[in-house]
């Protein structure tokens, strides 16, 4: 039967197209599994102040949760980039991730602070509820406080055109200001 | 100066490689005997001059000389000299350049052992040969030269090779996979030329099978190196991964089984032809996309090459060409060699059609585990992972199906046979051994287990199932011939892969089913307990090695109150690049392996340890070299050497009047 | 049938019990630490379990798993808690859902469908008989035979 015969090459062919589609997808992007679902609720301290908030504490929103840490050097990297976005009114959250507080308040100090606010999670506890693997991470609250969006990686103008606009579109452009 | 060279040589490899390709395939359906002469010739030469690139590139290692790119990445002064020359195949380019230069030792050797061969087949299977050295040697020298240089910013030393690879295993494994890997090409070379002459006899199937034998022998070992390498140096005592990179290598294997079986058949009977073709295409198919998987970042392995995408497309479309092209080939001349089924349900045809069939399986479905991560994600479908507990599941189960087959088979008879007369050969054997499956299976471990009881069961009945044929085989030969003798080649060979199979599927189960391991943290005079045996820690020590400082523990082992081994674990921090390495230490024996390797210091006097108890862990890569070893003697029966003396007049003349017979 | 199965593997527990650097206060859950430590995907690093791995994500979902093993929790109930963090990647015995039924059914579909393929296929032959040779024909087989094997 002639079909018989030409099933194999047809076989490979449906495979050669997945491995060509393979090629353009990269393996190890995990998106955030609470994509679509609200922040995680929590209980904990802040760095500049006393006293503890919750999910409620972030707002404005939208706004971005950087996850960031004093161990990281990629965080060190992305630093400049935040003050910039902060200074175009992007609101930034910080989560500061399995951290001291001295050694991070030394740093805002230092560097400078984009963060209108810095969850202290010491233990990790938030940062195992929100799926974090490493830092840096940036994670997009929407108006209603649902995550939208995880960057994993250093984040810079070409990955905020790239996949922030649709939250933030007036603060894209470099010289913006709000 | 000698990095030009080097690229100079391989150039004109790939325009010999070219004409390889091109002239005696053109001669071959022109019946141009000069054209045709010229393969083995351009044969040779493609080899010298990819020789002379390989030399060269690896005099560029051992003399240091940083102005080359992959020197530089991939080597330092301080590297002890014989892992220089190993971090010639440790990286993407070099290993590229081991590839087709083990292609190339292939084609030499077809080209010198083939003069029995007609030469119109001979000269098509070397024109296959040299035009898939066509695409890697373009592959090499337009993606991945390796001898490109950094002749602006010479650094003054190089990255070091990473520590891992600072290993005996480096040396021997990937040589030993390769020539698996780029050896199938032969089979797949010849089923190529058999499909352009519309000539799929016995004959053909003659010729490939001691190719395909040694190929799939050297896999078998080059897998199993792997391997045990990996068990030895990773510091965790597992020993496979289910890893893509590891599938890459495992899946030729599986259906090189299945094309070492069916090639069988098809020699002695003449059936099963467009199968075999068909196994030998997809055999090599699965090399090439070993080879793609590994280097293009498709898949994410820790034993991934640098990953590129770039890369990645040019591997894919040279697949496409060659498989695609083959597969075309065989969906339009397959119809024309198909054989007709002329043994019965039950006969030792039967017999391999379902080995084939598992072997295919097995196959398929371990392709299937591979590339799902990916077909999710291409379909958007979300991000998944499949591992050793789902590989486990489906493929042990198919190995278990396959075993009690390999008893039967052996002692079955072609065309025809009754399954009362299997019973009848194999009932006894069966009994005694599901006696002593229990028996030692209790005795072994001091309980009972299943699975253990399982394996010994399968594997124990087929090692007394070969026993008997064997002894049979002795005591009925040809009267009047030397004992020995009525021992073909490949009779041993098979008995002894059958044997390693075995061997392999026990030591999986009980090492599977007994490991001990104790995680703990022990400091100075402490002592652990790991089932029979005491683990003392003694001292801590530091010691300078050519290129890292190691942080060592001497442990003294003892069972039975008497001191049996001294373990020394390391943990070694390798001066050029920083990186900390755990290098286990393993007492080893046949029956079981003593496992102690270093985690994080606790403190300044003490450290997190683990121990481990491995039994018959060994049996695994005894098994496997079994295996490996039993193909290669199959290689050396008495019918494949006198195949080599002849000249290609009389093989025809011969094959001509024994195909008029037989009709 | 599940009680069958746990039976059975329970039968097939090594005699020592074995002390991990966790104090567990049962060997069992030291057992399901151990099976579930490497069913578990570091979501960090290249194609490990949190068993094998050094990384810092690693080690914290080993604490987790722990934790969460010592509170009595049920292994689909971790499961099923680490899938919602970090997603289905982190597994690598792929659920069995919609997407993976597929996969999971294959081996058996694939086995099916051959044999039923292979038995049509060997249904088919021919009952031939071998061809019968004449005293004379049977004379030059042997004579060429002789000569090959020479």
């Amino acid at each position: 039967m002639p079909v018989k015969r030409f099933l194999p090459l047809g076989i490979f062919a449906l495979l050669a197209l997945l491995l060509f589609r393979g090629l353009s997808i990269d393996p190890t992007a995990l998106p955030a599994a609470r994509l679509g679902q609200p922040f995680p609720e929590f209980s904990l301290p802040v760095l500049q102040t006393e006293g503890t908030v919750g999910a409620t504490a972030l707002d404005p929103r939208p706004a971005l949760v950087n996850v960031w840490a004093t161990w990281c050097y990629s965080c060190r990297v992305e630093h400049p980039y935040l003050l910039e976005l902060a200074r175009r009114g992007v609101p930034i959250f910080g989560l500061n991730y399995k951290d001291d507080n001295d050694k991070a308040r030394e740093w805002l100090a230092q560097l400078g602070n984009p963060y209108r606010l810095n969850v202290v999670d010491a233990a990790g506890t938030l940062g195992l509820d929100l799926g974090v693997y490493g830092a840096p991470e940036t994670y997009v609250l929407d108006e209603r406080g649902d995550i939208v969006h995880r960057h994993v990686g250093v984040l810079d103008q070409a990955v905020f055109e790239r996949d922030f606009m649709r939250w933030f579109p007036r603060q894209g452009s470099q010289g913006a200001s709000d | 100066m000698i990095p030009e060279l080097g690229h100079v040589s391989l150039i004109i490899a790939f325009v010999l490689a070219l004409g390889l390709g091109a002239v005696p395939l053109w001669g071959s359906f022109r019946a141009n005997v000069a054209a045709m002469n010229l393969a083995p010739t351009l044969a040779v030469g493609v080899s010298v001059f990819v020789a002379i690139a390989f030399a060269l590139l690896t005099i560029s290692f051992l003399s240091d000389d940083f102005s080359v790119a992959v020197v530089a990445a991939n080597s330092n002064s301080l590297l002890p000299p014989i892992f220089k020359f190993s971090a010639v195949w440790g990286n993407h380019e070099g290993s590229l350049l081991l590839w087709v230069l083990i292609l190339s030792g292939w084609m030499t050797a077809v080209a010198c052992l083939s003069s029995a061969l007609p030469l119109t087949m001979i000269s098509r299977v070397l024109s296959v040969m040299g035009l898939i050295a066509v695409g890697f040697l373009a592959f090499s020298l337009l993606t991945s030269n390796p001898f490109e240089r950094l002749l602006l910013n010479t650094p003054l030393d190089g990255n070091d090779l990473n520590p891992l690879l600072q290993d005996p295993g480096l040396i021997i494994h990937p040589p030993l996979l390769y020539m698996g890997y780029v050896g199938l090409s032969v089979p797949f070379a010849f089923a190529i030329a058999a499909l352009l002459s519309g000539r799929l006899d016995a004959s053909w199937a003659r010729w490939s099978r001691p190719w395909t034998n040694v190929a799939w022998g050297f896999l078998s070992l080059g897998i199993m190196l792997g391997s045990w390498w990996a068990y030895y140096e990773l510091g965790w005592g597992g020993w496979w991964f289910w890893d893509p990179v590891e599938n890459a290598s495992f899946m030729p294997w599986l259906m090189g089984t299945a094309l070492v079986h069916s090639l069988a058949v098809t020699e002695k009977r003449g059936v099963f032809r467009s199968w075999t073709v068909l196994l030998a295409i997809f055999a090599f198919s699965l090399s090439l996309l070993g080879t793609f998987l590994v280097r293009s970042g498709v898949l994410t392995s820790v034993h991934a090459f640098a990953a590129d995408p770039e890369r990645g497309l040019f591997i894919l479309i040279f697949l496409a060409i060659v498989v695609g092209g083959s597969l075309l080939l065989y969906a339009l001349r397959a119809p024309s060699v198909a054989s007709r089924v002329n043994y019965g349900l039950v006969s030792r045809e039967a017999l391999l059609m379902v080995n084939n069939l598992v072997f295919a399986v097995a196959t398929i479905v371990v392709l299937l585990g591979t590339l799902f991560p990916l077909v999710m994600d291409a379909f958007s479908l979300g991000k998944y992972s499949v591992g050793p507990p789902y590989f486990n599941a489906v493929f042990v189960p198919l190995m278990a199906l396959v075993m009690p087959f390999m008893t039967v088979g052996p002692i079955s008879r072609w065309r025809e046979d009754s399954t009362r007369r299997w019973m009848h050969e194999l009932l006894v054997p069966a009994a005694v051994i599901s006696v002593l499956a229990v028996l030692l299976s209790w005795f072994g471990s001091g309980a009972f287990n299943l699975w253990v009881a399982l394996a010994i069961l399968l594997a124990g009945w087929v090692v007394l199932g070969v026993a008997r044929d064997v002894w049979r085989r002795l005591t009925q030969g040809a009267q009047g011939a030397p004992r020995w003798r009525r021992l073909s080649a490949s009779f041993i060979g098979m008995t002894l892969a059958h044997v390693g199979f075995a061997a392999v599927v026990l030591g999986a189960v009980v090492v599977s089913q007994h490991t001990e391991e104790r995680d703990l943290r022990m400091a100075v005079d402490e002592v652990a307990e790991l089932g029979e045996y005491r683990f003392a820690l003694k001292r801590l020590s530091q010691a300078p090695g050519p290129n890292y400082v190691a942080d060592q523990a001497v442990f003294e082992v003892s069972h039975s109150g008497r001191v049996i081994a001294t373990l020394i674990p390391e943990k070694r921090r390798y001066l050029a690049s920083g990186q900390v390495m755990t290098e286990a230490a393993i007492e080893a024996s046949l029956w079981r392996d003593l496992y102690v390797a270093l985690g994080e210091p606790i403190g300044a006097d003490a450290w997190a340890v683990r121990l481990q108890y491995k039994p018959m862990v060994r049996w695994l890569w005894l098994g496997g070299l079994l295996i490996g070893f039993g193909a290669l003697i199959t290689a050396l029966d008495r019918r494949y050497r006198a195949q080599l003396s002849r000249s290609a007049a009389v093989t025809a003349a011969v094959d001509k009047q024994v195909l008029g017979l037989a009709r | 049938m599940r009680r069958f199965f746990l039976l059975l593997w329970l039968l097939s527990l090594p005699v020592w019990a074995v002390i991990e650097t966790y104090e567990f206060s049962s060997p069992a859950l030291q057992l399901r630490y151990h099976a579930l430590s490497q069913e578990l995907r570091c979501p960090k690093c290249q194609n490990q379990n949190i068993a094998d791995s050094n990384a810092p994500i690693a080690r914290d979902l080993r604490v987790v798993l722990y934790e969460q093993l010592e509170a009595g929790q049920t292994d689909e109930q971790i499961l099923a808690f680490m899938v919602a963090r970090y997603g289905e990647f982190v597994r690598y015995r792929p659920g069995v859902d919609r997407n993976t039924a597929l996969l999971w059914w294959s081996p058996v579909l694939l086995l099916v469908v051959g044999r039923l393929a292979l038995v049509r296929h060997l249904r088919q032959r021919e009952v031939s008989e071998p061809p019968q040779l004449t005293a004379e024909e049977q004379a030059r087989v042997r004579a060429l035979l002789e000569r090959r094997n020479a």
